[in-house]
């Protein structure tokens, strides 16, 4: 069993409106040696199957439904896990 | 043809909630719309009468709302779900000209399916734009004035005069259209070229301007686009809450007329259909 992680970005240039607001609440909050806030999303998703058809396949997913490729860029990390 | 025997289909999945107001835009002008699930097209979990394929019917509309709660990205899985089985219909249905419309969520679930912008091919494998989140990273509700820029491509909008501003209410949170990055001004000169571009926000005055007016930081303050063929076509803010004269915020001040802006949106695309089928 390998668990998927998904990691989901704005592309650089695109503006993150929900980050910019949380950096200016951090700010009124008192936090002002922030510098930036960018926000990540993360599938993980759990597969059975070989690695490599499961690296496929998570590519697979990023294209077809979980990323705008206009907007995101992605990264795909896999680690073997224990039968629940 | 006549109006009581074109067909539309007034998708939804779960989520869905302008339906009944888009249904209704429609039955008023004398067509025949139904709700389809998208279940019904994909002919799964639905009964053999249930069954229905996207060429039992004229035109196609996809309604406002919050299809599959807005989850992974607004418009997505209604849209993945769209693409996994009816991609060949869809291309088939727009090659033949019929009209396909999408409101609101209809917008983000068209962008993502790839069918808009459509500025050189009919679907595209993947999004070439994408409905992002407002840059005032909220909700925005409230009356929004838009200035018509077809000449007359958009087989919706042919009852409206280029230069002629409607107030339509917008109500999203992911409304901004975004292009591909460094390719912004390349495929705006080919959507003006191509007469893509259907409505732009305004000012009261006319002119164009940032925010409150553009409610979401839309690139070229865009609300509004048609494919290069004209016949399919995303909207932001929704036509169907201002059919009637009444249903606008501030008639009361202006004067009883029966009719409301958003309804030549409708009348266009049935007229359009009378005289094409």
């Amino acid at each position: 069993m390998f668990e998927v992680s998904i990691s989901i970005e704005l592309k650089k240039g695109i503006t993150d409106p929900e980050g910019e607001a949380t950096f200016k609440s951090l700010h009124l909050l008192g936090f002002e040696n922030v510098k930036s806030v960018r926000t990540e999303k993360v599938f993980k998703v759990l597969m059975e199957g070989e690695k490599e058809q499961i690296e496929k396949e998570a590519e697979e997913m990023c294209k077809k439904l979980l990323t705008n490729p206009v907007i995101h860029k992605y990264r795909i990390s896999i680690r073997e896990v224990e039968h629940d | 043809m006549k109006r009581e025997d074109i067909r539309v289909a007034i998708l939804r999945i779960e989520g869905t909630n302008c339906e009944e107001e888009t249904f209704r835009a429609f039955a008023r002008l004398g067509v025949n719309p139904e709700y389809v699930h998208l279940k019904q097209l994909l002919g799964m979990d639905c009964r053999k009468n249930e069954r229905r394929d996207i060429f039992d019917f004229h035109c196609l509309v996809i309604p406002g709302g919050f299809s599959a709660g807005d989850y992974v990205r607004a418009g997505t899985i209604f849209a993945a779900r769209i693409k996994s089985k009816l991609s060949k219909e869809l291309k088939e249905f727009v090659i033949q000209e019929y009209p396909i419309m999408g409101i609101c969520n209809g917008f983000q679930v068209l962008i993502e399916l790839g069918l808009l912008p459509g500025i050189d091919e009919i679907i595209s494998d993947y999004p070439k734009a994408c409905l992002m989140t407002n840059d005032s990273n909220r909700f925005e509700c409230r009356p929004t004035y838009l200035k018509c820029e077809n000449r007359g491509k958009c087989v919706f909008t042919r009852k409206i005069k280029k230069g002629e501003i409607r107030l339509f209410p917008s109500a999203h949170a992911e409304g901004r259209l975004v292009l591909l990055f460094g390719k912004e001004k390349e495929m705006l000169k080919k959507m003006e070229e191509n007469d893509q571009i259907v409505f732009r926000y305004v000012d009261p005055d006319g002119n164009y301007a940032g925010y409150p007016w553009n409610p979401n930081g839309s690139v070229d303050n865009i609300a509004g686009i048609c494919n290069h063929i004209g016949n399919v076509f995303g909207i932001m803010p929704h036509p169907e809450r201002v059919f009637y004269g009444y249903q606008h915020p501030d008639w009361t001040r202006h004067g009883y007329r029966e009719f409301g802006d958003g309804r030549d949106i409708f009348e266009s695309v049935v007229d359009y259909l009378v005289r094409k089928l």
